[in-house]
């Protein structure tokens, strides 16, 4: 299991910002092809791209806050032949500008990126007005729209080359908090590829995770196992498009699922999960996500157990669909 | 260009056609905006058929001057200008708005990628027009640095006044005064009417050359329906090297057709069959 940092279950795993993949990654594309460019609104450093802007100040664009304007401008770079990214917070980009992301970038098919940092709740003590839980139900529903949440800074990183290549509309959505660093330089990482982390035949359910929260499901993992209960664990990056496949054939072999992702429940991973399933293979789910509320101030982690997304709630989820997919 | 008598005579004949054919495909798709289409015909005739460097046989060439239609409600216009300049066949029109057609109610690229940007959402026209500068910029740098020759190209971003009312537009007003895209030309539609009456009851916009010019922006106020005054102006933004331009050109909505002219309600409705066969005599 190369793909799988096995040092994950030791306390002195390595740590690291997944937006810090974002900032080595746009690097790298910049250095790639000359067309990448870069736009921010005044969130230069906190977004990571105050590398790319040292390093190419004539490729990089400081807009001042005004989100909308950077959706539109970097339309009409892409209509130029530039490989756009727009950074900003996820609240504010895709949130406040939408319609423009919609109009602009998915209505036009142009080929800008949409960098969302300090997504979810481990945006912490800044409060909920900052702790976006919506982004990925606001671009889910966009055509054209690929949606890439990655579990750690290597996946991000690896993500950000990805979309640089990939031509069309792309949202890669970051969290600010250090994480633990859970995939390896070789784990492989395709758009629209799942990745399975943990396998097992007898696998009682099988856990459906994006971001951080892939490494809490492989703590679940661990702890449901030590109680003699196997299930298997998927790093679902990529929630538009959907892997299709890998997952239908992780529902008809466990038959049961549980989500976790670190948004509102509605419209996001579970959401795209459970509409693929309905049509094809219905199995139990159970959604570990925010259940229609807005976050607070707080510790990362303990904002993550308050609102039902720590790694006990997996475990409970895990074995509530289990219950209901032995019909008790 | 010089404007001789020819010259205008040539131009007056192609903005007459245009509104002609603006009237009639309106009529045929019994939907669609009157008004703000009937008065930029003479500001579209001035750019397809004397300002524009383009080549309506090449619509892909990458050294064209680029129009980016904002206000997208208007499109009639575009479509019309095209269909006379030899973009599209004059026949096609007739399927404006209509199932299948290339001619969305507002234009969409998927469909017609002979426009620069799909448009109707209000406010977003100039922004792009001044990434698509900005992009233009950062080419001709690296051109001048490897010794080739930069492109020549402008941007001309048409948009309403009252689409002015969008916060948006003001964002990239701002972002271009700073960035300063000499070869951005704005062109505001200034007919002071939008939907729901006369844009200084909805939302007043005076003083606005004021406005532009504290964002700064070069900014000349012409009789939009004078073509020497076109001209002169898009002569005067294209000279200036230090900053982005402005046109507010002054019009009348609904210009050509006496009984349209300066009534706001003419805004977003079509003629009827009588009504449009008059016009067309009127015209």
């Amino acid at each position: 299991m190369s793909n799988l940092n096995l040092k994950i279950y030791e306390l002195n795993v390595e740590q690291k910002a997944i937006r810090d993949g974002f900032g080595e990654g746009v690097i790298e594309a910049g250095e790639k092809n000359k067309n990448v460019v870069a736009l921010c609104t005044d969130l230069k450093e906190s977004t990571r791209v105050d590398g790319f802007a040292k390093k190419w100040p004539e490729r990089f664009f400081e807009l001042g806050v005004a989100e909308q304007n950077m959706a539109s401008v970097a339309a009409g770079m892409a209509a130029m032949g530039k490989i756009p990214f727009i950074a900003s917070y996820a609240i504010f980009s895709p949130g406040r500008n939408w319609e423009m992301i919609r109009t602009t970038i998915c209505y036009n098919n142009t080929n800008v990126k949409v960098v969302g940092a300090h997504a979810g709740l481990n945006v912490g003590p800044d409060g909920g007005s900052h702790q976006m839980l919506e982004d990925i139900a606001l671009m889910q529903v966009l055509p054209k729209m690929t949606i890439i949440v990655p579990c750690d800074a290597l996946e991000a990183k690896k993500a950000t080359l990805a979309i640089a290549e990939l031509v069309g509309p792309a949202y890669l959505r970051l969290a600010r908090e250090k994480s633990p660093v859970v995939t390896t330089d070789e784990s492989p990482f395709k758009i629209g590829q799942a990745e399975v982390l943990i396998e097992s035949d007898q696998a009682e359910a099988v856990i459906i995770a994006c971001g951080l929260m892939v490494y809490r499901a492989l703590i679940s993992a661990r702890k449901l196992e030590q109680e003699g209960i196997k299930v298997s664990v998927i790093n679902n990056h990529t929630i538009k498009p959907l892997d299709e496949k890998t997952i239908l054939v992780a529902a008809q072999k466990a038959g049961a699922i549980v989500t976790a992702e670190e948004h509102q429940q509605a419209g996001g991973l579970g959401s795209a999960i459970a509409e693929f399933l309905a049509k094809t293979n219905p199995v139990p789910i159970e959604f570990v996500g925010v259940a229609d509320r807005f976050g607070q101030s707080g510790e990362p982690a303990e904002l993550l157990e308050h609102y039902g997304l720590g790694v006990d709630d997996i475990i409970e989820a895990v074995k509530k669909v289990t219950k209901r997919k032995n019909g008790n | 260009m010089i404007l001789t008598d020819d010259k205008l005579k040539y131009l007056e004949d192609k903005a007459k056609n245009i509104r002609r054919s603006i009237i009639s495909m309106l009529v045929e798709a019994r939907s669609g905006h009157t008004a703000g289409a009937l008065g930029m015909a003479d500001i579209f005739t001035a750019l397809y058929f004397g300002l524009l460097n383009h080549d309506p046989k090449k619509p892909d060439w990458p050294e064209r001057d680029r129009v980016i239609l904002s206000n997208g409600h208007i499109c009639p216009v575009l479509y019309a200008t095209l269909a006379e300049a030899g973009y599209i066949e004059k026949k096609e029109l007739a399927t404006l708005r209509q199932y299948g057609s290339r001619l969305q109610g507002h234009p969409h690229r998927e469909f017609l990628p002979l426009a620069e940007t799909s448009s109707g959402p209000l406010g977003e026209g100039l922004a792009q027009a001044v990434g698509m500068a900005l992009a233009d910029r950062i080419d001709n740098v690296a051109t001048r640095l490897a010794g080739g020759q930069a492109s020549q190209r402008f941007f001309y971003c048409l948009m309403s006044d009252g689409e002015l009312d969008e916060g948006s537009t003001w964002e990239a007003m701002m972002l271009a005064g700073k960035e300063k895209p000499h070869n951005l030309i704005a062109i505001i539609d200034r007919n002071n009417i939008q939907i729901d009456g006369h844009t200084e009851d909805v939302m007043p916009l005076e003083p606005l050359a004021d406005k532009w010019r504290a964002f700064g922006w070069q900014v000349t106020e012409i009789d939009g329906h004078s073509f020497p005054e076109i001209f002169d102006a898009v002569g005067m933004a294209k000279s200036v090297f230090n900053r982005p331009s402005v046109i507010i050109a002054h019009t009348t909505p609904g210009k050509g057709v006496p009984e349209f002219e300066n009534k706001f309600e003419w805004h977003g409705k079509p003629p009827t069959k009588e009504e449009g066969d008059k016009a067309i005599k009127e015209i």
